[in-house]
Parts: structure tokens; C-alpha cells; sequence
């Protein structure tokens, strides 16, 4: 009886344990191998010794372009969010709020995009933007990612706006507000929170693109940070650079991984909100 | 206070009338703010890929005509391409593919569900503890799919830490089975977590009070959770597997970064494609696209009519299924 209750009692914990470390311990040895002197690269001790910051000052490196990489990873990301947050909350709201014939198919039209196999899309898209001239641009990057990130965007916002006291909106329209004023001053001081949080995953899912930026793009400056550094090349020729490369993508990582501990609560709500809402 | 009251008289009557002009307002409204999402949507996603349907009928680039003279420029072919994918040695690469993507889909997301509705059980029996493995659970989530490639890669290095511990020689990273073991370890670990957290999110909406009746009721914790769990469970978990499916069949960056490309045991259809399109033959990568296109949508339609996955519903059915709980 008592070592069932003992038992009862730490199960949850070995279970826990066993989600975080499944969770982390991969991306806990990529923090180690970054950590490493590259001399002793493949050792495997649980701590890197001695401590060596040379992987991350090799990142920087001239001949690797990385402080670039970022900025066009920032530039397409960040352009990608604010585009698809202006004409997503539009929609969103419209889809929330009016009742209107179609609704439901539009949704689905909207959501069906989102699951088209991006390939379909890359090619011919390739190919237009290859006649004309748009290889190594940033709109060449960005259109495409509209593609993924404003269903996403529409949908989470439509569910978010749903959840919202519309009555105020209501109740500020019978008090005098037109409809464009009651939307300003009422509902989007209060969809602010639902707005941010899809501001959040729509960057994370921008920043993490790969195949649109690795296709859209040959010159090197041009190429956004996880292309560059799946493309990292070493000092000694063919070897390829493990220790850079961890580092890389530790520095690339870790804004995603502050911005996820802050605001964990509203992402998780975000993420969910298309799922069971 | 005093403008309220003096008003409502007023607004009584207006409902009514405001209600019709509204109705009629909504429509002309509601176009206005759906069309630049349509548009956008239209042209990055609707063009191409109506595009690349025309485009999988064309062949461009330098070829010999029936003479052996050089003929310059696109062409119309009809479905060559298309009967080309299905004979000789593309046949072979794309049935190739087209099994790879297959089973990586398959067995993926069976792992992903069944680690995925485990974790999920985990958290929702977890008291203390919660912040952690909320934070720690969105950390694969958030990591770039190229970049957890790339540490994967490392990891499965001949000499790498994975090698270490298990005391073998494995080759992970070269072309053969073993590098499909390792596109679906990497693949598992990075998705799992999220349909662990919608299946959590899920779990979350069952009323308590069912548990509680179902234990007075004598129902064991195996049978609370065949009977009572998964039914309940079951709309959040469909979406969750659907979105995954979706997302697995047109893998990518994955076993691009970790094995590479031009490896035919980890060659998915959009790898296959892809190589098409870099080589300038446009073509035959539409017709590839334009397959793998067809073949999500069966999939997906296949899943929605059979498993009853009702995305949108979910969404629809907000208040009558929280009045129903």
C-alpha cells in the first residue's frame, strides 16, 4: 500500500523527467558542441572542457557572411509578419464577426491553402521569378512565404476575435462610434494580446523557412540564416564544420527560444487555439 | 448614465431597422476585408499552382526534335512528362520517392501520436513542474527544421555521440536504411511535442465531473482512458494527426540537411522535385509537384470523409460544443 502511494506519488515526476529530457537533451548537446574547442570537437563529455568561445567568434568570421545572413533572415521574417498581420486582421475579423454567405467555404479555402505541398508552388514561382529578374531579392522570399504564414495568421486571429465581448462593440456602436471607430477603440486594445501571440508564431514560422529561401536565392548575401548555415563550409576543406555550425545555430536559436520562455503561455494558447477551440 | 437611459427608448426601435441595413452593409463589408487576402493568397498560392499544372504540360529548355535538329524554348508535350514520371528510370526514382514519402508519413506520425498523446497525459497528470515542461516542450518547436537537420547530423556523425552510446559503428548519414531511422528520429522529436500540446489542450476540456462518475462507476484507469479519454480527445488528436500527415507528405529541409540530397533512401517526392527545378528542367518538376499535389489532397480528403476530421468545425462549432460539455 505505502509503495504504491510512494510510487504513485513520484510517477508524475519520472514522467516529467522523461518529457523535459526528451526535449532537451538534444538541443542541450548542440549548446555543449558549440562550447568546445574545435581542437577537441568530437569529444564526448557531458561538459565541454575547457570552455572555448571559438566556435561562436568563428561564426562570425568574414568569409562566412553570417551578421548578413541574420539581417536578411530579420528583413524577410520581419517583413513577412508585418505584411501578413495587416491583411490577415482584416480577414480575421470579417470571418469572426460578419455573418455573411460562404463563410464556411472561405474558411476552408483559406486553411486548404495552408496545406498545399509548398513545392507546387515553389516551381512555377521559380520560374516567373527567374524572367523576371527577382532571383536574389527579398520579395522573391517574402511573396512565397505569404503563401504559408497568412492562413496561419487568418486563422489564429479569426479564433482569437471570436473569443472577444462583442457586445462592447455593440454597445459602442449604439452609443455613437461608427463601425470603423468601435473596431479602433474597442477591439483592438482588446485583440492586441490574440495579435502579438500570432505575431510571435507567424515570425517563428517565417524565420524558420528553408526551402523558399534556399531556391529563391544563389548569391551568398542574399541568402537568409538557415541557409547559410546548412551551408557553412570549413577552414579545411571538405570536413564539415560541426562546431561552427552548433554555434550558428545556438546564436540563431536563442531569440526564438527567450521569446518561447516569455511568452509560453500565450504561444502554447496560440498554437492550440486552431486545434480545439 | 443619464444619456443611456434617455436614449434606450430610441434604440428599441432601432434594432430592427439597423439589423436590415446591417445584413446588407455585412456583404459589401465583409468583401472589402476578405479581398486582400484572397488576392495575396490568389497570387502566391492559386496562380502557381495553377501555373505549375500548365507548366507540368510544357518542356523547356534545349531537346531534339524528331529530325535530331536543337529546338530552343518551351513546348507544348501534352502529358509526357507525366508518362515519363512512370516509365524507365524515373519510374523507378519516383516509386522511390513516392514509397519514401510514404512511409515516412506513416511511421512518423504514428511515433509523433503515440509519444505525442503520451506526453500529453504526462502534463495533464502533472501538478508542480508545469512551467518546465511547457517551456522545455516548445524548445524543439521552435527550432529551425534546417538547423535540427544539421544537429541531428552531427549527432549521427560515424564518430558522433549517437555511435558512442550505443557502442556500434552505425553509418547513419550514408545512403541506405539506417539514414531512414534517422530522418524519423529527428522528424519524431521535433514534432511530437506539438501534438503533444494540442492533445493537452484537448484533455483539458474534458469536464472533470465524467472522471469522477466513471471511478464511482468502478471504471478502471484503462478503461477511463479507452472510454472515456480518447472519444473525448479524438476531434483535438484527428486535426492534430491531419495537420502532421499533411505536413510530413511534403517533407523537406529534413532529409535534405541531415542526409543530403541525390540520396535515393531519403529521396521524398519533394526532394524530387525540387532537384528538377534546380537543374532548369521545369517541367517535369511541375509534373512532380502537380502529383504530389493530387496525392495530398487524396490523402487529406480520404482522412476528413473516413476519420470525420472536421477542421473548420472546430472552429464553427465553438459554442454548440461548449453548450454540449
Amino acid at each position: 500500500m505505502r509503495a504504491l502511494s510512494v510510487s504513485r506519488r513520484t510517477l508524475p515526476y519520472v514522467g516529467i523527467g522523461a518529457v523535459v529530457f526528451f526535449c532537451l537533451v538534444p538541443f542541450y548537446w548542440m549548446a555543449v558542441s558549440a562550447f568546445r574547442r574545435p581542437s577537441d570537437q568530437f569529444a564526448n563529455t557531458l561538459l565541454p572542457s575547457p570552455w572555448s568561445l571559438k566556435n561562436l567568434t568563428s561564426v562570425f568570421s568574414s568569409t562566412n557572411g553570417f551578421g548578413r545572413a541574420l539581417l536578411n533572415s530579420l528583413v524577410v521574417a520581419g517583413t513577412t509578419t508585418v505584411l501578413t498581420l495587416i491583411i490577415g486582421t482584416f480577414t480575421a475579423y470579417a470571418l469572426a464577426r460578419l455573418d455573411f454567405r460562404f463563410k464556411n467555404a472561405l474558411l476552408a479555402i483559406i486553411i486548404a491553402t495552408s496545406m498545399f505541398p509548398g513545392i507546387s508552388q515553389l516551381v512555377p514561382l521559380l520560374k516567373l521569378f527567374t524572367d523576371i529578374g527577382w532571383i536574389n531579392t527579398y520579395q522573391a522570399m517574402i511573396l512565397p512565404s505569404l503563401g504559408f504564414c497568412l492562413p496561419l495568421t487568418v486563422w489564429n486571429l479569426s479564433v482569437f476575435f471570436r473569443q472577444l465581448p462583442f457586445e462592447l462593440e455593440q454597445a459602442a456602436m449604439v452609443d455613437g462610434c461608427t463601425r470603423g471607430q468601435a473596431f479602433r477603440k474597442i477591439i483592438i486594445p482588446l485583440a492586441a494580446p490574440g495579435v502579438f501571440t500570432t505575431a510571435i508564431i507567424a515570425f517563428i514560422a517565417a524565420w524558420n523557412e528553408f526551402i523558399i529561401a534556399l531556391s529563391m536565392v544563389n548569391k551568398k548575401e542574399m541568402q537568409t540564416a538557415t541557409v547559410t548555415i546548412a551551408k557553412f563550409t570549413g577552414q579545411y576543406g571538405f570536413d564539415q564544420p560541426f562546431g561552427t555550425q552548433m554555434a550558428a545555430g545556438i546564436i540563431v536559436t536563442i531569440p526564438l527560444v527567450i521569446m518561447v520562455l516569455i511568452f509560453q503561455r500565450r504561444i502554447i494558447s496560440g498554437l492550440t487555439a486552431g486545434g480545439v477551440k | 448614465m443619464t444619456t443611456l437611459t434617455t436614449e434606450s427608448p430610441a434604440g428599441a426601435s432601432a434594432p430592427a431597422g439597423r439589423r436590415h441595413r446591417d445584413v446588407q452593409g455585412t456583404g459589401r463589408l465583409a468583401v472589402l476585408l476578405l479581398s486582400p487576402t484572397f488576392l495575396v493568397l490568389g497570387l502566391v498560392v492559386g496562380y502557381p499552382v495553377l501555373a505549375g499544372f500548365r507548366e507540368s504540360l510544357y518542356t523547356t529548355g534545349q531537346s531534339l526534335d524528331a529530325n535530331g535538329f536543337v529546338v530552343q524554348g518551351s513546348q507544348f508535350v501534352g502529358l509526357d512528362n507525366y508518362t515519363a514520371i512512370f516509365h524507365g528510370d524515373r519510374a523507378t526514382a519516383f516509386w522511390n520517392a513516392f514509397f519514401n514519402t510514404t512511409f515516412f508519413t506513416v511511421v512518423t506520425v504514428t511515433l509523433e501520436t503515440l509519444i505525442g498523446v503520451g506526453m500529453a497525459l504526462i502534463m495533464h497528470h502533472a501538478f508542480r513542474g508545469r512551467a518546465v515542461v511547457r517551456a522545455s516542450i516548445l524548445v524543439p518547436w521552435a527550432l529551425p527544421t534546417a538547423i535540427s537537420g544539421l544537429l541531428w547530423r552531427w549527432i549521427f556523425q560515424a564518430d558522433g555521440v549517437a555511435n558512442a552510446i550505443l557502442h556500434h559503428q552505425v553509418l547513419w548519414t550514408a545512403d541506405g536504411n539506417q539514414s531512414k531511422v534517422a530522418v524519423i528520429i529527428a522528424e519524431t522529436w521535433k514534432t511530437s511535442p506539438f501534438i503533444g500540446l494540442l492533445v493537452l489542450a484537448g484533455l483539458q476540456m474534458i469536464p472533470q465531473e465524467v472522471y469522477e462518475a466513471a471511478k464511482v462507476d468502478g471504471a478502471s484507469p484503462w478503461q477511463q482512458f479507452v472510454r472515456i479519454t480518447l472519444p473525448l480527445v479524438k476531434p483535438t488528436l484527428l486535426v492534430a494527426v491531419l495537420f502532421r500527415l499533411l505536413d510530413v507528405l511534403r517533407m523537406f529541409d529534413l532529409p535534405f540537411v541531415l542526409i543530403g540530397a541525390h540520396k535515393d533512401s531519403v529521396q521524398t517526392l519533394t526532394m524530387l522535385a525540387w532537384n528538377e527545378a534546380t537543374n532548369l528542367r521545369y517541367g517535369s518538376a511541375a509534373a512532380y509537384a502537380t502529383v504530389l499535389f493530387l496525392y495530398i489532397a487524396l490523402v487529406a480528403y480520404l482522412f476528413v470523409k473516413l476519420l470525420g476530421a472536421d477542421i473548420i468545425g472546430q472552429a464553427r462549432q465553438h459554442k454548440s460544443r461548449k453548450a454540449a460539455a
